[in-house]
């Protein structure tokens, strides 16, 4: 399994130190970028709920993330649906068809943020797919969002061999570029990774999709470990994290901790329990805080 | 904007042009390094060579034959009509090629378990045939629309021992088949081998699969030379993710004289938007994992598609045919449902050969090619698989009820 990276992995790699430097500069008045260095430089971890944009509809979506913030939610992931979402397990598979149906896109997305940008500062973060920013085109799409007010993207499709020219439009917009590491990455592909990311990079627990799990992969310690050895970009750990439990285990080793399935399952259940919905992001921040 | 230059773009292993690629969530990645590496070992040993030769000949059926349908040839009135038939092939269709290379290197990489999509459910029961063969248990994902509309392959595939697991999400037809085997893999990434069905997905399935099936054109390129005494001026094979096309267009693409034409399925017309005609009507985009045509809206979704023929009912393609549509060394068009019915029964008539729905869109195509090319010239048509399968939706579509479907 772990071998060296073929010529696909290497390619451009030689490219990469000097976008890295030219980044510092754009970013540098990131919401999210300077919310995660100020948590690490305070020695807090901070807590990313993900719901689905759309899901419900964009008004519902508008006031969820208000709650989220008043829970303590210290970033929010936005999702964009797309019609294949090849990551996603059920849970946020049925949001995204639910918010599609409901003509959820992503121009609606950015003026959705513009909309809860009017209130808050919280750092918004979009996760989607390539072919909805593809569509759009790269450099609009990071000059739109950064107008709208989202401070980064996670592109669940979008390895990092692949991301040169959706890194450079967002260094130049001053959008984050959020990659992902799997337990099945190696040393190579991490520092490959870390030199493609901004803000923070999104470490997948375990190998498979989205969803709601019992228990933290034991070996889970030991890749952040790896990371964080590699990078000094913060590290925020998703996929299956699903109680407090699980993420107070996790903010001991990690940045961060994503929230995703959980909470939309929660909402797939009870729409109307707002109150269920706020208790739980309490005490996951509770959790997340070592409290 | 420093976009990363199409010229160096298309240097890049995995690319054909700007098309391809390797568009998949990170845990992925590994492993089709992995596949990359051990792909390109087992080509280069001759063992593997030759255990792959052996089956192809005596577990598939290997080689088919180049048929001259000379009745055909008479009814349409021009071109000389030669059939490539891998209708005759082992589970009736071209798929077993490369369903028994990639089972094989399964083995080789000591992978303990096969996951395959299928939509017709001809790449399934191909797959299901060769994990068999050597072994490996073999779970197939397919959308639970194409089950209802294949049942006779379900109850095929589950004989040959696999489990098929009937998708639900989306729009139940292939491509979230496709999706479900990704998600499958994705979380047992570590066992599992994929055997991907067509020229399209992340690099290097488009490369292996084309691997697999050249074998189709290099065999029809001799066969033509031996009883024509020179090159077809033309090769015609149905499209739709691609692989029979590009299985016999791949040994004539360095011959310019010889003219490369896809068809794709127009369905009930490209007008009423109710097709799958992906390089013909579609637009460029990242659809499983790789960057070609795609059906899509405005905003980048994917559309639902339509085809009489299961097997060309989706709404992506190879990579590599886009390129090839781009550079003009093969060009595409498309036949409707209606036009692919009335050259089948015309093929049974004429030449008493039942083909495949999807192979009976490239022999409609035939209706103008072969007399534009007129009677000095030579045709080759990938006969892709035969028609078996299509049996109730030919008879449904005539108005007759053979009465024992669900």
């Amino acid at each position: 399994m772990s071998r060296p990276r073929a010529a696909a992995g290497t390619r451009r790699s030689a490219a990469r130190p000097a976008a890295a430097r030219a980044s510092a500069a754009a970013l540098r008045d990131n919401r999210l970028v300077r919310a995660l260095a100020a948590a690490r430089m305070g020695g807090r971890r901070v807590l990313v709920p993900y719901i689905m944009a759309g899901d419900l509809d964009a008004a519902a979506t508008e006031r969820l993330v208000e709650l989220l913030v008043a829970a303590g939610a210290d970033a929010i992931e936005l999702g964009v649906p797309f019609s294949d979402p090849i990551a996603d397990g059920p849970v946020n598979q049925r949001a995204g068809f639910r918010a599609l149906a409901r003509g959820m896109t992503l121009g609606r997305a950015l003026a959705l943020v513009a909309r809860i940008r009017e209130h808050t500062g919280v750092p918004l973060v979009f996760m989607t797919y390539y072919n909805l920013l593809l569509r759009h085109g790269l450099a609009a799409f990071c000059r739109d969002a950064v107008a709208a007010g989202l401070d980064g993207v996670i592109t669940a499709d979008l390895p990092p061999e692949e991301g040169d020219a959706l890194v450079a439009e967002g260094r130049a917009a001053g959008l984050a570029t959020i990659f992902l590491l799997a337990p099945t990455s190696t040393d190579a592909r991490i520092r490959s990774v870390a030199g493609a990311s901004s803000g923070f990079i999104y470490c997948v627990s375990r190998t498979g999709v989205t969803g709601v799990r019992d228990e933290v992969p034991p070996e889970l310690a030991e890749l952040v470990g790896r990371i964080r050895a590699a990078t000094e970009t913060p590290v925020c750990v998703g996929f299956g994290i699903s109680r407090p439990s699980q993420a107070r285990e996790v903010a001991r080793y990690a940045d961060g901790v994503i929230v995703g399935s959980a909470l939309v399952g929660m909402l797939e259940e009870d729409p109307e329990d707002l109150g269920r919905v706020g208790a739980f992001v309490r005490d996951l921040k509770a959790a997340v805080s070592g409290r | 904007m420093r976009t990363v230059s199409r010229k160096a773009r298309a240097e890049l292993p995995g690319r054909f042009g700007v098309y391809g690629g390797r568009y998949v969530p990170e845990t992925l990645i590994p492993a089709l390094e992995e596949l990359e590496t051990a792909f390109h070992e087992a080509r280069r040993d001759p063992a593997f060579t030759a255990e792959l030769q052996r089956r192809l000949r005596t577990f598939c059926g290997r080689p088919t034959p180049l048929y001259l349908a000379g009745r055909l040839t008479e009814a349409l009135g021009g071109a000389r009509i030669y059939l490539k038939r891998e209708d005759l092939l082992h589970t009736g269709a071209h798929k077993i090629n490369n369903t028994v290379g990639q089972v094989l290197l399964a083995v080789r990489m000591g992978k303990r378990r096969i996951i395959a999509e299928t939509g017709a459910g001809q790449h399934g029961v191909a797959t299901a045939a060769a994990a068999a063969a050597c072994g490996l248990p073999c779970e197939v994902y397919m959308g639970v629309d194409d089950m209802e509309r294949q049942a006779l392959n379900v109850f095929r595939m589950r004989l040959l021992g696999a489990r098929v697991i009937g998708v639900e999400g989306g729009s139940r037809t292939l491509k979230d088949a496709i999706n479900e085997a990704l998600r499958d893999w994705v979380t047992n990434v570590r066992d599992t081998f994929y055997v991907f069905g067509t020229v399209a997905g992340p690099h290097p399935y488009p490369e292996i699969v084309r691997a697999f099936q050249a074998i189709i054109g290099e065999e029809a390129r001799r066969q033509i030379v031996d009883v024509e005494g020179r090159l077809p001026d033309c090769c015609v094979a149905c499209v739709g993710g691609g692989s029979n096309a590009l299985g016999l267009f791949y040994a004539f693409r360095d011959d310019p004289a010889v003219a490369l034409v896809g068809v794709e399925a127009a369905g009930r017309g490209l007008a009423t938007g109710e097709h799958a005609a992906s390089l013909t009507a579609g637009s460029p985009g990242v659809l499983h994992g790789a960057y070609s045509y795609v059906l899509q809206d405005a905003a980048g979704q994917v559309l639902p598609t339509h085809s009489i023929s299961a097997g060309l009912d989706y709404p992506g393609v190879g990579p590599e045919h886009a390129y090839m549509k781009d550079t003009g060394r093969a060009r595409y068009v498309a036949v409707t449902d209606e036009e692919a019915l009335d050259a089948l029964h015309l093929l049974c008539r004429t030449e008493g050969i039942l083909p495949a729905l999807e192979s009976a869109h490239a022999l409609a195509h035939l209706n103008t090619l072969a007399p534009a090319l007129g009677r000095d010239k030579l045709v080759v048509v990938g006969l892709s698989g035969r028609g078996d399968k299509d049996v109730h939706t030919v008879a449904k579509a005539a108005g007759e009820d053979l009465g024992d479907r669900r």
